[in-house]
This record gives C-alpha cells, structure tokens and sequence, in this order.
C-alpha cells in the first residue's frame, strides 16, 4: 500500500519567491494497482514521482509505504524516466545487472537474474550489444528489465514510452501489461496521453494546473487481461474517455491559457 | 579490386610527397642552390643517425639518451596525468570547490609554462626531476580543463537513474561519473603525451646531463644542423609510437561509443 499525504513541494525561485509545484496531494495506491496520473503538460506530476522515488525531498506532506515512511531511495520502488537512462557504457547485460550488482548480489547471481529479464522483455541475443547498437524501443527494453530485476513493489513510470513512435509505443504498452501482471506491484503511472491511461489502468488520477492537486478519479471498469490496442474499442472505453476528458478538459485549457499569456 | 587499388593509392601518393620534398631539398643542397652549412641535408641526417646508431652519441650509446628522455616523459606523463583527473573531477563534482579554486587554476593556465623550466632547473637541478616537473605542469592542465569538464557534464538523469537502482555515492561515482568523464580524459591524452615529450625536451634542452634534448642543444652548439634533425628523427618516432599504443588504449576503452571519424588530433 502506497500512501501520499498532503504531499507539497516548493522550489525557491530568485525572481517569483517560492513556486508551488505541487500542492496538498494526497493518493492512495493499493497493493498491485495500477494507477495512472493525469495532467496538463507541466503541471508537476513528475515532481509527485521524483519525490516518491526519493530524488526530491517533499516540502511537507508524508509518503509511506506499507505504513512506515518513505525517505530517499528505496530498494521497494523502481522508476523508469521518459528518457531511457540506460547507461551507455554498459552492455545491455551490464544494464541490467546494474541494479542488483548496487545492492550486493554477487557477480553470478546478478548475471543470472539480469539474463532471465533480458529474455522476458525480448532481448536474448543482445546480451552483449551496447545502447548505441540498439533501437529506440528496444533501449526502452532495457530500461524495463533495469528497473524490473529489483523486483520492485512500487514502480513508478514517468511517461516512459513519450519518446516513442506510435506503432513501438503500443507494442510497449501491452508488454508492460504483461510483464506488470507477472510482477503484481503497485504502479504509479504518469502520461499526459488519456487514451494510454485509461487503456493500462485500473484508477485514472485526473491533476490540475499547477500547482499540482488530485481533481478527480475515475475507476477504470474495464476486463484484464486486456489488449491496450484493442480495448480502445470497447464501447465503455469511449464513455470514460468522454467522462475523463470533460474534467481533463478544463485543465488542459487553464494550463494552456496560463502558458499563451505568461509569455 | 578497385577499392584495393583506391585503398592503397592514398599512402603511395603520401610517400611519394615525403620522397620528393626530401629529394629536391637534397638536390638543392648538392647543387649548392642552399647551403648546407646552414641547412644541413636529408643524406647527412642519416649519416648522422647511422652513426648514432652504430657507434653511440658523444653522450654514451643512443638507446640510453632516448630512455633517459621516455622515463622522464612518462614520469611526467603519469604523475600529470593522475593529478589532472584527480582534480578534475574533484572540482568537477564539487561546486563550491570549483568556484574556489578555478580563479587559481585560470591564473596559472595563462602563465607561459615552459619558462617555468628554468625554475624548475633552479629549484631540481640538471637530473630527470626538473624535466619531469615541467612535463608535469605541461600535461596537468590539459587533463585538468578536459576531466572538470567531463565531471560537471555528466549527465543528471543518468545519475538519477543509478541512484533508484540502488547504487550508493561511491557506486555512482564509479559507474556513472568516473565512465562519463573518461571519454573527455582518453580524447585529451594523445595531446598531453605531445605535451609530456615537450616538456621533457624542453628541459634537456635547458640545461641536463642526459638526455635527447641534450643532443640537440650540442648540436646546435656545434652548428651541426644534422645533428639537430636526427635527435628530432629520433623524438618523434617515439612519441608517434607512444601515441600508437595510447590511440588502442583509446579503442578498447570506448568500445561502447558509436564509431565516428575522427581527425587526428593536433599535437604540439
């Protein structure tokens, strides 16, 4: 069980005082969910998964996990990033083994298990390959078996399949599908394209303009497993995407005024 | 078959370039066009060189003067180049370190280094100490500027990264920042071997016991423009070798970056 309380954050800036990214957010993830949060472009929904992944300290507000308190970076939490941040230094092997080889496992034993998650991902055969040698979508590969060989009880994913073309992008989504219901841990799941949300999640958070709060959530009553390509055309599909969008809709619009008048 | 022909025409005409400027040079010299007091001749470089080969230099035999220059520009070379990384990065991770210290850094970058050999003469005498502070100095700072750069460059999402798959500060030191910055430090080490070699030429030059510097500076003496060519001869096909082992030192580092022409990079 995740558990966001009034989580706020504020950064110093020099020329408007303090900037209130995200504000009194407060969530709830249960065990094996999958939960993705929506938004207008820049309204903070990364800065809530960067602080739940530990890379940013809440300015208030309290995240716990499991009922004890999350501070900093979590051997429970995995976060894959909109770019994928594989190291290019690395064989794709070297990649994946990274994370258990940071947190203590023998050679072998990292080795073992980063070459079962290469092969569950697609990637057997590209062991030694480095980043450079590989596709975009197949470096999106790579940064799943990452994050997904620590075995993470809360994966946060922060759009990651935004840099992708739309053919790649719902090829990942249905592995991601795949792979999480193997996985069964909580997912907090970022975008700001509705239909990817309402095709993989169980809650679709709906955020407002920054600075960041919960508007509205919606239950996503849809059957799993599902095929994120074709449950699109599930008629329910279309009603909550008409639902959603009617209160996405008006933050989108704020956001978009804000930004056309700022400037 | 075409491809071979075109593969090897590009050397052949090099070699043909090389042959012809030394021939007409030594035509020049021989018909008295130049004089060859002054300018010396491609046939008395080698005779020259034979020579030293042969019978040893009025220094002792060659091999040794040119290991005397090749341990103090390698002494220089490593001790340089370890502080040049070290730093570096230090200053590179450490901002308010940075901010401290790089007036200091800057000022020294713009003192005209090689003058500092006639202190270091002073201050270490005519052995190898004084050539190796001045190869020191040389290669420093061209590691330094590269490392600092390549430290403060790292990439902030790959750290981010390394840190929610667990790694601690000295984990992501060694995976993340210590590989992110040695593609900076390997492409400025070909310069600063040139640099070393100077340095320590320099150095005999100025004032030694030993040393290739050592035989060029007498040859000058003498008026003996051969002589100065052939202790050149015998440097640069050092410091060409020495660059050859560093450029497979480079490949099989980076063996992770995408193949990219590269030019050759300039040495001084």
């Amino acid at each position: 069980m995740l558990e966001l309380r009034s989580l706020t954050k504020r950064f110093s800036d020099p020329a408007a005082g303090a900037r209130t990214v995200v504000e009194d957010f407060d969530l709830e993830v249960k065990p094996g969910e999958f939960c993705a949060l929506i938004g207008p472009t820049g309204c903070g929904k990364s800065t809530v998964l960067s602080m739940v992944a530990g890379l940013e300290r809440p300015s208030a507000g309290t995240i716990l996990a499991d009922g004890a308190e999350l501070a900093g970076t979590d051997p429970r939490t995995g976060l894959v990033f909109q770019q994928d941040n594989v190291f290019p230094w690395k064989t794709v092997l070297g990649n994946v083994a990274a994370g258990p080889r940071f947190r203590g496992a023998s050679r072998a034993e990292a080795n073992a298990r980063a070459m079962d998650w290469i092969r569950r991902v697609g990637l057997a055969g590209f062991e030694q390959h480095y980043p450079h040698q590989l596709s975009g979508g197949m470096r999106k590969r790579v940064a799943l078996a990452q994050t997904f060989v620590n075995d993470p009880r809360i994966l946060l994913m922060d759009e990651p399949f935004s840099g992708l073309d739309a053919q790649t992008r719902q090829i990942m989504a249905g592995e991601l599908l795949e792979l999480w219901e193997a996985l069964g841990a909580s997912v907090l799941f970022v975008t700001h394209d509705l239909e990817e949300a309402i095709a993989l999640a169980d809650r679709v958070v709906v955020l407002t303009a920054r600075p960041a709060t919960v508007k509205r959530e919606f239950t996503v009553d849809l059957p799993r497993p599902r095929s994120p390509r074709e449950i699109r055309f599930h008629p329910r599909f279309v009603e909550l995407h008409e639902e959603i969008w009617s209160s996405l809709g008006d933050e989108v619009r704020t956001a978009y005024t804000r930004a056309t008048t700022a400037s | 078959m075409r491809t071979l022909l075109r593969r090897s025409a590009v050397p052949a005409v090099q070699i043909a370039i090389l042959v012809a400027l030394l021939g007409a040079w030594q035509v020049a010299v021989d018909t008295k066009s130049i004089s060859v007091f002054f300018f010396g001749s491609p046939s008395g470089t080698f005779r020259e060189l034979y020579e030293w080969i042969r019978r040893g230099t009025v220094q002792g035999p060659l091999w040794q003067q040119a290991w005397v220059t090749m341990q103090e520009t390698l002494a220089g070379f490593g001790i340089g180049v370890v502080l040049g990384v070290l730093l570096g990065t230090v200053l590179g991770r450490i901002p308010v370190l940075a901010r401290i210290f790089t007036v200091y850094i800057g000022t020294l970058n713009s003192v005209p280094r090689i003058v500092l050999g006639s202190v270091f003469i002073i201050w270490f005498g005519l052995g190898m100490g004084s050539k190796i502070a001045l190869a020191v100095v040389l290669v420093f700072f061209s590691v330094f500027f590269n490392a600092f750069q390549g430290a403060r460059d790292v990439d902030p999402g790959l750290i981010a990264n390394a840190k929610v798959l667990g790694a601690g500060r000295g984990a992501v030191l060694g995976h993340v920042v210590l590989p992110a910055t040695f593609s900076w430090i390997i492409a400025s080490l070909r310069v600063a071997f040139g640099l070393a070699v100077t340095g320590a030429v320099v150095g005999e030059i100025l004032g030694a016991t030993q040393g290739l510097g050592l035989l060029i500076e007498q040859a000058q003496g003498n008026f003996d423009p051969d002589g100065v060519y052939a202790g050149l001869v015998v440097t640069t096909a050092l410091a060409a070798v020495a660059e050859g082992l560093i450029t497979l030192l480079e490949r099989r580092l980076l063996r992770w970056k995408p193949r990219r022409r590269t030019a050759p990079a300039p040495t001084t």
